[in-house]
């Protein structure tokens, strides 16, 4: 409907990638109480992070709580300033663009919330919702009822339940409102921010199905941000996993979960319940203790020493030290998939 | 419920309904509010008797022989009666064109004022929460400047030296936009980092679009309530004002002045405060009753005490 003479489709090397992320570092300061509120240090929210995602591809980006990756996904958005760091998108650094500039690139990314009952305006009726990005990209024409029913059809929900307002919507349903605002200005690429988090189990799923579908037809990529490794292992092609503002290991989502090669993958995937109670007894789980450090003094050398299962049993003290003082690189050391461990051995655990 | 509704839709072609039906499937925001503010009934009578307030206070007077200066000296102090409809005063002056005469007054003053200070408020209090930084400090300096000042004070000090009564209303609007200010603004505090209005910021909705479309329609309530409190209390404070001898200047009368003439003899001849004191309860009753239906029908989730004992019964609850 969008896809006018006027705006053609971005013409773009179907191999390369649609967005990539490179050294992307977004700390925040915090500032004393007093009066004067100088700054007294900085939270390393997301460090040096570096990631592609392709045409079609969904990108999955796993960690737990605080762990920088909705930082990470705001900061693509432009809804937070990066400290440093390239985001390119179709050859554009997005980092560096202007308001207006931006207002045009946003018509092809565009971001579905984490939570369905915050991020539709209350006072609205879901097709006032559904429209108003069309209406600020003038593209509301004569037939802008038209393309609102369309996209709340393609969402699964009734276009006769367009004037009602969202809290007559189940969470589910909200969600579906959500995700039809951000089709309507046909993007190519959507960030999830925990789309389903929010949501019940058994309503998880058809969420993510109709994710799915609308990745078939519209040729969508995602960045599906999420700290749930099974809902990730459905949805995602390739996977990055955070940890305190560091990705500590990339690849396909299926070299991922067959041989997970750093302690913290490893320990998450460890931690997914298996439906077979006897496989569920009989697995070797790797537990970490502790709490996650303070992402405004963290660690040096490798983040994860101080919660690393291996550095507390399986390491020497030599080997240790280089855990201390060297922060280990992103690199594939002979797994098959890059890994930010420098004792990195892959491990079959599902 | 979507049964409900498929039933209708596909029932109304052909039916005598169908037009109005068709006509509202996808109303909007304005429609909406008003269909729901017409569904009060309350609210609507309210909003009559207010209409038929200044209806009478403009017409009234020309229906009666007399005139609000006029001196009828064969009628010093009379109750109500055929030639003088709510009496007459000391000098023979007629109640009731007095009182229509101080009603205009006391009304429009009572509007304008609520109107003009709680828009004052929602702008000022609404830029300065979501622009933050510099222009929230100059604002909020130039409230709490303002809020030190002796309201009453200044405008007696000042209002002397106009003549005519039209300055009250900038005069007092000026002194009670200020704390309405610092509520909208701690509102505007919390609803900037909703999600809702962070997603109309992503697709790059301009700010006074986000503050006018997204911000203030989630405070309705409490702004409608403001101006409601600021009508009545706008009143209040002509009526003090004019009572002290700072308002409102003979020959020329508001409800405050022919309240405070009044008070003094309520009980010996009290039609010549009784019928200023009742259009003064009216007027305000009113004006609150309107402002009742005018937040429900703003919020979505808010339902009348009536409607939700109706829904109680089985029936739909708006």
């Amino acid at each position: 409907m969008t896809e006018t003479a006027s705006n053609p489709a971005p013409t773009r090397d179907s191999q390369g990638p649609v967005l990539s992320v490179r050294n992307l570092v977004k700390h925040f300061p915090v500032r004393a109480g007093g009066l004067l509120r100088r700054q007294v240090g900085e939270v390393h929210a997301v460090c040096d992070v570096s990631f592609d995602i392709g045409s079609h591809e969904t990108l999955g980006l796993v960690g737990e709580s605080g762990c920088g990756k909705t930082t990470t996904a705001r900061v693509l958005m432009h809804l937070e300033p990066a400290t440093s760091g390239q985001v390119v998108y179709d050859g554009t650094d997005l980092t560096r663009l202007s308001r207006t500039a931006m207002q045009q690139l946003r018509r092809e990314l565009q971001i579905v919330f984490q939570d369905p009952f915050a991020s539709l305006d209350p006072r609205l009726p879901v097709n006032e919702i559904v429209a108003e990005p069309l209406r600020i990209h003038g593209l509301y024409g004569a037939d802008g009822r038209d393309q609102v029913r369309e996209l709340l059809r393609i969402v699964g929900l009734k276009p006769e339940h367009g004037n009602r307002f969202p809290h007559e919507f189940s969470g589910g349903q909200r969600q579906r409102i959500g995700v039809a605002r951000a089709l309507a200005l046909r993007p190519t690429m959507l960030v999830l921010d925990e789309p389903v988090s929010a949501l019940d189990v058994s309503i998880q799923a058809g969420v993510l199905n109709l994710l799915d579908e609308l990745q078939e037809q519209f040729g969508l990529s995602y960045l599906f941000v999420s700290h749930d490794l099974s809902v990730v292992r459905h949805v995602a092609d390739r996977i990055a996993v955070m940890y305190l503002g560091r990705i500590v290991e990339t690849g396909r989502a299926d070299d991922l979960f067959a041989a997970p090669a750093h302690p913290y993958t490893q320990a998450l995937i460890s931690a997914i319940p298996l439906p077979d109670p006897r496989k569920e007894r009989a697995r070797q789980r790797i537990t970490i203790t502790g709490d996650v450090p303070n992402p405004a003094d963290p660690p040096s050398g490798c983040r994860f020493r101080t919660r690393c299962p291996k550095f507390a049993e399986q390491l020497t003290e030599g080997q240790r030290r280089r855990c201390i003082d060297e922060i280990p690189e992103l690199v594939d050391r002979g797994q098959g998939h890059p890994a930010a461990c420098h004792y990195a051995e892959g491990a079959a655990l599902l | 419920m979507s049964g409900g509704v498929s039933a209708r839709s596909a029932a109304v072609p052909g039916s005598p309904v169908d037009p109005a039906a068709g006509a509202t499937a996808t109303p909007s925001r304005g429609r909406l509010v008003l269909r729901r503010f017409l569904r009060n009934k309350l609210a609507v009578a309210g909003l009559t008797v207010f209409v038929g307030l200044f209806v009478l206070a403009y017409v009234g007077p020309l229906l009666s022989p007399w005139s609000y200066t006029d001196q009828d000296v064969t009628a010093y102090l009379q109750p109500p009666s055929a030639d003088h409809w709510f009496g007459t005063t000391q000098i023979g002056e007629d109640v009731f064109v007095r009182t229509m005469r101080g009603l205009q007054k006391s009304l429009v003053i009572g509007l304008l004022v609520g109107v003009i200070s709680t828009t004052v408020a929602t702008v000022v209090g609404t830029v300065a929460a979501y622009f933050g930084g510099w222009v929230d400090r100059a604002l909020m300096w130039v409230v709490d400047l303002m809020l030190v000042l002796p309201a009453l004070l200044v405008i007696a000090i000042l209002s002397p030296s106009f003549t005519n009564w039209l300055i009250m209303i900038p005069l007092l609007a000026a002194f009670f936009w200020l704390i309405a200010a610092r509520i909208v603004r701690g509102m505007t505090l919390s609803l900037r980092e909703r999600e809702y209005v962070q997603a109309a910021r992503f697709s790059g909705v301009p700010p006074y679009k986000i503050i006018f479309r997204h911000i203030v329609p989630n405070m309705a309530s409490i702004l409608i309530i403001d101006v409601t409190v600021n009508i009545g209390q706008a009143v209040l404070a002509e009526t003090g004002l004019s009572f002290l001898g700072f308002g409102v200047q003979p020959p020329d009368v508001s409800l405050g002045t022919l309240i405070a003439d009044g008070t003094s003899s309520a009980l010996t001849f009290p039609w010549l405060f009784m019928f200023a004191g009742l259009f003064l309860v009216i007027a305000v009753l009113s004006v609150n009753l309107v402002g009742d239906g005018l937040r429900d029908a703003f919020d979505p989730q808010s339902t009348s005490p009536r409607a939700r004992r109706r829904w109680r019964r089985g029936g739909r609850p708006r």
